[in-house]
């Protein structure tokens, strides 16, 4: 085991601290120094000085700017039975997240200034995490008309990704004017990809799975023919598009295609599709339900190349908090949905890091750097831990290893598809601008 | 025998043979004066009933009457499960009335699979959703080894909507299980896209299949695949995919013609096709008592069936 990441207060009500010997992206060993938000000096360890501030010892814990998550489902307002936004920043500071882009599916839906500002007030208020909201591309996600995007952008929640998520913008259309019409403000349409009339009543993926569970289909080229088509949308209007948790090997050839052309388009997997497959729905616990659906091993390959190559820029949770009625369900039944800012660090550490095919910097770019800039957040989040950077970051134990038990996470909610499993690496402590919210694996306050 | 039987795949051969043998004798009480054993007297038998099926219904009544079992009929229509109450809470109020088993029927697949793991009794899966329907399979299994003699190499045609159907699962798992070779017959939009996967072969051809058949088992057609562009029209899926007489006479001299029922006459089966005597029809409905009481009698009966 590396350090505890147990803090010693030398000054209580200081507004520094001295994180002595952490490893850097995983990389050199140095004193890290925070005055004021703000990282003020990285020495090499043992050369920084307290001076009243308090300290805490890494002991060879890996540094991480703060994570970023572009997909979280904070479900309020509507549905704080399942999460609010209090208990889903809590779970993003205990997962290493310093911001999380909140989605735009809540009751009411996020589709005006008004709802998109109060859960931005929200965020702020709860103080663990900035909450980015995401606004709805069209009023009320009825894929009908377009939501008042631009007010949106000009709101105090300064709303840049826009995404109907959980339905997706079937209409050729009207896809196409909401690339247009957010080139005006600098935004970017998250399309959940989803061609809904190949996909209707769909349940898992498509395959000897369904076939033998007898549930319906949802075939990978409901998926890729949606993104082939926003892509090319894209280059026409030459706008942002994001795909939303790319799911098969198929999509991760066309947006390899796409990018090969220039073309602005960026792309987001999962934790759960880097690490689970559809076997795991033999057993009909809707716990592994989500959407999309977990796919084959194949596609797990080819995601994992994909984020390594860099055709998949980062890695968003989908956080889906779910209550257990809307789960202890037969699978038909069931909702979609699973969390995951509570073990996506170490999910990605399995998936990525001890397979050799990301090293710790790696990490940092795909779950910070890359997400806070398609996020478009502003400065501070996902920079580097240099001196001037506001001191958001994350120390992690890669040597930690124990079973996930979701009845122990800070979300309202327990539908974690990796309970059970045994995972490595833990998160210890994760700043926020210098506030420590969480310290010894624990939330700070 | 596995405490449940919610697949036809958690029957081993031994465990299959041991079914249908065990029916072979219980068949016999049918022609005795008192058709009634003591066997499962004292057990309560729960029928859990979440779409109409009076035929399957009843012959589980009827099987489990027969064992001298008390048994009790849940139907969702009227019950607290029309108010909304959820499987795990209806589960939770059977575990409470001490069912020592419970045979659902559901519209959602894995259905079974769920109760299963809220309830300490036998579950015993009547059909689920597009799933699977073992004990008519293994009445289908039954009703064969009646009229052929054998299971063993008997080549087994099963013609229709495999996609959605829970008896072409459930046949397709034991049949295989069973040493026979089945092969399945539908238009290429009503059978599973990695039905290559599945133990037996497919063809687009039903004409030519039936010349190779001993059995040939003729599903359904369900309303809503008639509106759902699987097929152009019913009379071009009667015409490529449905048994009349002319088909039928493309069967060896032996062959047999089954359904599950209900049939509907003049879509997938022509009326003198289902009223000849190479048509099963109303033995599988008889033997289907049978089965399903050597499967409660192997299931409850006892230490010798719970090894």
């Amino acid at each position: 085991m590396t350090g505890s990441g147990a803090a010693s207060g030398t000054a209580k009500g200081s507004t520094g601290w001295l994180i002595r010997a952490a490893r850097l992206a995983g990389a050199e060993l140095a004193d890290i120094v925070i005055t004021d938000g703000l990282i003020t000096e990285t020495a090499p360890p043992g050369r920084a000085v307290a001076a009243g501030r308090q300290v805490l010892d890494a002991d060879q814990l890996i540094a991480l700017p703060g994570l970023v998550d572009l997909h979280t489902h904070l479900r309020e307002p509507g549905r704080e039975d399942a999460e609010t936004i209090e208990s889903g920043t809590a779970a993003a500071a205990l997962g290493g997240y310093t911001a999380v882009h909140a989605m735009a599916n809540t009751e009411p839906a996020a589709d005006t200034a008004g709802v998109v500002e109060q859960i931005w007030r929200l965020g702020r208020q709860a103080g663990r995490c900035d909450v980015q909201p995401v606004g709805a591309v069209t009023a009320g996600l009825a894929g009908r008309q377009l939501a008042e995007l631009g007010a949106m952008a000009d709101s105090a929640a300064r709303v840049r990704v826009f995404s109907d998520d959980g339905r997706c913008v079937s209409d050729a259309a009207l896809m196409r004017r909401a690339l247009e019409y957010v080139k005006a403000f600098g935004g970017v349409i998250a399309q959940h990809a989803q061609e809904p009339r190949l996909t209707e009543g769909a349940q898992v993926n498509e395959g000897e799975i369904s076939g033998r569970l007898g549930l319906a289909g949802w075939p990978a080229v409901a998926e890729e023919a949606v993104i082939a088509r926003d892509c090319l949308l894209a280059a026409q209007v030459d706008s942002a598009l994001h795909v939303c948790h790319v799911s098969t090997a198929g999509s991760v050839e066309i947006i390899r295609w796409a990018k090969s052309k220039g073309w602005r388009v960026t792309a987001e997997v999962t934790p759960h599709h880097l690490l689970l497959t559809e076997e795991l729905a033999a057993g009909y616990d809707p716990v592994y339900k989500v959407n999309p659906p977990l796919r084959t091993a194949a596609d797990v390959a080819a995601l994992r190349a994909g984020l390594a190559d860099g055709t998949i820029d980062c890695v968003a949770t989908d956080h889906a908090p779910h209550p257990v009625e809307d789960k202890e369900t037969e699978w038909a039944a069931a909702a979609f949905g699973m969390t995951g800012l509570e073990t996506a660090l170490r999910v990605v550490h399995a998936a990525m890091v001890e397979t050799g095919l990301l090293d710790w910097a790696g990490v940092a770019e795909r779950m910070s750097a890359r997400p806070a800039v398609i996020g478009r957040l502003a400065a501070g989040h996902g920079s580097q831990l240099t001196p001037g950077s506001p001191a958001s970051l994350v120390l992690y134990d890669p040597a930690a290893r124990d079973q996930v038990d979701p009845a122990a996470h800070a979300s309202r909610s327990r539908n974690s598809p990796f309970a059970g499993m045994v995972l490595p690496g833990r998160v210890t402590a994760t700043f926020l601008r210098g506030n420590a919210t969480v310290l010894d694996g624990k939330l700070a306050r | 025998m596995n405490r449940h039987l919610i697949s036809a795949a958690d029957l081993s051969r031994d465990d299959a043979l041991l079914v249908l043998d065990t029916a072979e004798e219980l068949a016999q009480l049918a022609e005795r004066p008192v058709r009634k054993l003591p066997t499962l007297r004292g057990r309560t038998v729960v029928n859990l009933f979440f779409e109409d099926s009076t035929r399957t219904r009843i012959s589980f009544e009827a099987a489990a009457k027969r064992l001298s079992a008390d048994v009790i009929n849940f139907s969702a229509k009227g019950s607290s499960v029309a108010k909304g109450e959820s499987l795990k809470d209806t589960a939770l109020t059977l575990e409470a009335m001490g069912a020592d088993a419970v045979v659902i029927r559901h519209g959602a697949s894995g259905a079974p699979h769920r109760l299963a793991g809220w309830v300490r009794g036998s579950v015993v899966n009547a059909g689920d959703g597009t799933h699977e329907h073992p004990t008519q399979a293994l009445l289908d299994a039954f009703t064969m080894r009646r009229r052929l003699g054998r299971l063993d190499g008997l080549r087994v045609t099963i013609v229709g909507d495999v996609l959605h159907s829970r008896v072409a699962r459930s046949n397709v798992l034991l049949l295989d299980t069973l040493g026979a070779e089945v092969t399945l017959v539908a238009p290429p939009t009503l059978l599973p896209v990695a039905v290559t996967s599945w133990p037996c072969t497919t063809s687009y051809d039903l004409s030519a299949a039936l010349p190779k058949s001993d059995v040939v088992m003729m599903l359904r057609v369900q309303q809503e695949r008639m509106t759902g562009s699987y097929f152009p029209s019913v009379r071009e899926y009667s015409r490529r995919y449905g048994l009349d007489a002319d088909r039928m006479a493309l069967l060896p001299e032996h062959a047999v013609v089954m359904h599950p029922g209900p049939m509907n006459r003049g879509v997938e089966i022509a009326a003198e096709v289902a009223d000849s005597v190479r048509s099963t029809i109303v033995e599988q409905v008889a033997n289907g008592v049978s089965v399903r009481m050597a499967v409660l009698y192997l299931l409850l009966g006892g230490a010798e069936g719970k090894q």
